[in-house]
């Protein structure tokens, strides 16, 4: 399976969580929500506008504009 | 009787905090601020077996970091005020992410008693969780409650005043954070133990932690104790983040995390949780989303949503605002009845029951805008508008959440600012939050609307729909690129990292809603006693003093007398009493001649007034905007409130009274001046949108930002650009139409 940018993934698409490159504040927001290594999440959508992206986590729904999502690296899983 | 104890509630946002609150505390609580900041503090009381609890609901958190104001407060009281117990409430649905701020707290080692919240919404979601084997091993004391019903409430106190009544020390959780991080841990925490470094606030440990995270309130604060030794620290800490860089290409505070979330991980595998739905994940709130949030319909709804909220609030304020101003009348009558004519009259009736009665007006407009904000707010749709529309605001350097306070202030004509200064409480960034208030009263507010409508119904009856259009166009134009202008400048910064959590759709409590509201209200009238009081008496004594001469009222007088003694005495009786139906074509004529020679007589005590000559005294800037000194006055009123502007113009154009409802007469009579001009009217409406906010207004932000520095900012630099813009109208006008 490949890695790729959080940014780059589509709608129903799934993965876990490889690397979370942020530090400082936004590094500290990313973790706090629970986006860790190890972490299973599937795109949900996005807004009208392409931008923020909803993903689906375990036990909840979080958003994050596309420049945050940069930092974040997903290994896709197949359904 | 036993000393009260001291109980702090904590948690995430929307895990239920403010509803257990309420549900424990009732009715008994108080509303101020943590001290020099302008966050809410709520503070409340519960009697237990004569034990009285002092509860204090902190700000929602996700972690005890310091990088917002919230947090920092949450952290600092904690540590300074030593509550007794902290009451650490987690969203039962959501458990893994909640307890992240739990081992934050454990690791600080504060008294914790965790209520395992929305047991409910689990169950629901097919999550079973084993609350006493999870105290087990946390050791510490477990509730399950369902809080929107006050279940598990009873037992939640009980345990509570349990906890409070032993006597214990802080005990805070070692965990370990991997093989890089640990010995590092342990040498800084040996060190600062040694040298005694903040030990009298954090455990020697935390403190290290902290600073591994990189937290700069605790790096600063340990620098003013020993500078040489927390120099040597952070050499230790700048090694081991060189190592994990190049080892695991990561960050110590990555690390920590990661270890936090493992921990979390392990205890809940230990027999906690069971799910037994694993599949079907797409819920309830899912597949509204679908729906709501949708590339297609999510706009279109939310245009709907934000109309009907709309039309809820003015729908339903319409009778209690009609009842209140009628209700200030018969007080202004009764006054005038009660005191004798002259000053002590004209300030109690024009000063102190206008001014005031007209921000006890506002009240019902913002009762029920607040109910419908907290309504969406408290279903979880609020967040679901900032997710849609972030991407606009932006650009402009304003955040998703700038979206509701700019509705709210009139984004659609017709709102008010002072709610939509209020609302801007949702955005946790200052710079964003400041550049959101301080443009939101560019917005086309209810007051404002008479303004438009006359000088619109005077100067472009042709196409009124087509300008109020381009009205609102502007006024969004100003605020949006003004907001740019002060992010780029005096508010320049980074924007604040988004990370929004979309609830799941709830149902608010009935009780909840009302709660909110009626802290907004109260914290508007308190305002509303004083210090609008004292600017409505100063614009009062603005628009009357110095008063006409006696020599200049005698002509008045003369004229007067003239009409009246011409009479039959038969008929002077029937001049002075109230007009009927059935009056002559004469009798009313005579009445009018008189109505014109007191309007006359307002006019010149008007222009006479302090009010006048400085309406006068800048005429030759404002001639710039075309104004004269008639059109100055009159805005100098509008910021009392801006539908003012209308009935001082009808004074200075000696129209006599003239009621902002019923702008007709003044309109007509503006549309045959001569001095008046469809670009002067123009130039008038961009003066109107742009100029200092009303006093209301003023005095809201004052108390939204916590200084009175940005409510002067506010009236001079919104004076400034308005006089720009509307002198660039005026000019350019005056110049193309020359040039045609």
């Amino acid at each position: 399976m490949s890695k790729l940018l959080l940014r780059h993934m589509n709608s129903g698409q799934k993965g876990v969580i490889c690397q979370v490159s942020a530090h400082g504040e936004l590094g500290r927001r990313i973790r706090d929500m629970g986006l860790v290594p190890g972490t299973l999440l599937e795109v949900q959508g996005r807004a009208p506008l392409r931008d923020p992206v909803a993903i689906q986590l375990k036990d909840f729904t979080l958003t994050l504009r596309n420049n945050e999502a940069d930092y974040i690296t997903v290994e896709e899983v197949g359904d | 009787m036993r000393q009260e104890s001291l109980i702090a509630v904590a948690g995430n946002p929307n895990s239920g905090k403010t509803t257990l609150f309420n549900a424990i505390t009732g009715a008994r609580q108080h509303v101020g601020n943590y001290p020099g900041v302008t966050v809410e503090k709520k503070e409340g009381y519960h009697q237990h077996n004569g034990q009285s609890l002092h509860l204090v609901d902190l700000p929602g958190i996700y972690s005890l970091t310091a990088y917002s104001l919230d947090e920092r407060i949450a952290r600092d009281f904690l540590v300074s005020e030593r509550p007794r117990v902290v009451i650490n409430i987690v969203d039962a649905s959501n458990l893994e992410r909640n307890l992240y701020l739990t081992v934050q707290f454990l690791e600080l080692g504060v008294p914790l008693v965790l209520a395992l919240n929305m047991m409910d919404e689990a169950k629901a979601r097919g999550i079973d969780i084993d609350s006493e084997e999870l105290g087990n091993l946390l050791r510490i004391p477990v509730i399950q409650t369902v809080a929107r019903v006050g279940k598990g409430t009873d037992e939640l106190v009980r345990a509570v005043a349990k906890a409070s009544a032993e006597e214990h020390s802080w005990l805070p959780l070692r965990l370990s954070y991997g093989p890089d991080v640990d010995p590092v841990l342990d040498t800084l925490e040996k060190a600062i133990e040694d040298a005694g470094l903040l030990t009298d606030l954090y455990p020697p440990r935390w403190t290290a932690l902290k600073m591994v995270e990189g937290d700069e309130a605790i790096v600063e604060k340990a620098s003013q104790q020993d500078r040489g030794l927390v120099n040597r620290l952070l050499q230790h800490i700048e090694d081991l983040t060189a190592h994990v860089k190049s080892t695991l290409d990561a960050y110590p505070e990555a690390l920590i995390a990661d270890y936090r979330y493992g921990f979390i991980r392990a205890l809940l595998k230990e027999r906690v949780i069971r799910r037994s739905d694993t599949e079907g994940r797409l819920n309830l709130s899912n597949r509204l989303d679908q729906v709501l949030t949708n590339s297609f319909l999510g706009p279109l709804l939310m245009l709907t949503i934000i109309y009907g909220m709309y039309a809820f609030t003015f729908t339903l304020s319409e009778f209690p605002v009609g009842l209140f101003e009628s209700g200030i009348e018969k007080l202004g009558e009764a006054a005038k009845f009660m005191i004798p004519d002259g000053m002590l009259q004209s300030l109690i009736v024009s000063g102190v029951i206008d001014g005031v009665g007209g921000v006890i007006g506002f009240v019902p407009i913002i009762t029920f805008m607040f109910l419908a904000i907290t309504f969406l707010e408290d279903t979880g749709y609020l967040a679901r508008a900032a997710y849609m529309l972030d991407r606009v605001f932006r650009l402009f350097g304003l955040h998703g959440n700038s979206f509701m306070p700019f509705i709210v202030s009139g984004g659609i004509a017709g709102g008010c600012a002072v709610p939509g200064v209020m609302a801007a409480r949702t955005l946790s960034n200052s710079r964003e939050r400041l550049a959101t208030i301080l443009t939101v009263p560019f917005m086309n507010c209810g007051a404002k609307l008479p303004v438009f409508a006359l000088l619109v119904g005077a100067f472009f009856q042709q196409s009124q729909a087509w300008m109020m259009f381009l009205i609102t166009c502007i006024s969004w134009g100003g605020a949006l690129l003004v907001a740019r202008v002060l992010r780029g400048t005096i508010l320049r910064g980074p924007s604040t990292p988004f990370l929004l959590e979309l609830p799941p759709y709830r149902l608010p409590t009935f009780r909840g809603l009302l709660i909110h509201t009626w802290e907004r209200i109260w914290l508007y009238l308190k305002k509303a006693g004083t210090i609008i009081l004292l600017i409505s008496i100063l614009l009062w004594t603005m628009m009357t003093f110095p008063q006409l001469s006696d020599e200049a009222k005698e002509p008045f007088e003369t004229r007067r007398s003239t009409i009246l003694s011409g009479l039959p005495a038969d008929q002077r009786a029937l001049v002075e009493s109230e007009p009927a139906e059935d009056d002559s074509e004469a009798l009313r004529e005579i009445r009018d001649t008189l109505k014109e020679v007191d309007a006359e007589e307002a006019q010149l005590a008007l222009s006479s007034s302090l009010a006048g000559q400085i309406g006068k005294s800048i005429e030759p800037v404002s001639r710039l905007c075309g104004f004269d000194w008639r059109i100055n006055v009159a805005l100098l009123g509008g910021f009392a409130a801006k539908e003012v502007i209308v009935s001082t113009l009808g004074t200075a154009l000696s129209m006599g009274e003239t009621d902002p409802e019923e702008t007709s007469s003044l309109s007509d009579r503006l549309s045959s001046d001569p001095y008046w001009s469809p670009l002067l009217a123009f130039s008038l409406i961009v003066f109107s949108i742009f100029y200092a906010p009303c006093f209301v207004t003023v005095v809201c932000l004052v108390r939204e930002t916590g200084s009175w520095k940005w409510g002067i900012f506010s009236m001079i630099f919104n004076t400034i650009f308005s006089f720009v813009m509307a002198s660039l109208v005026y000019q350019a006008g005056q110049f193309f139409a020359v040039s045609i």
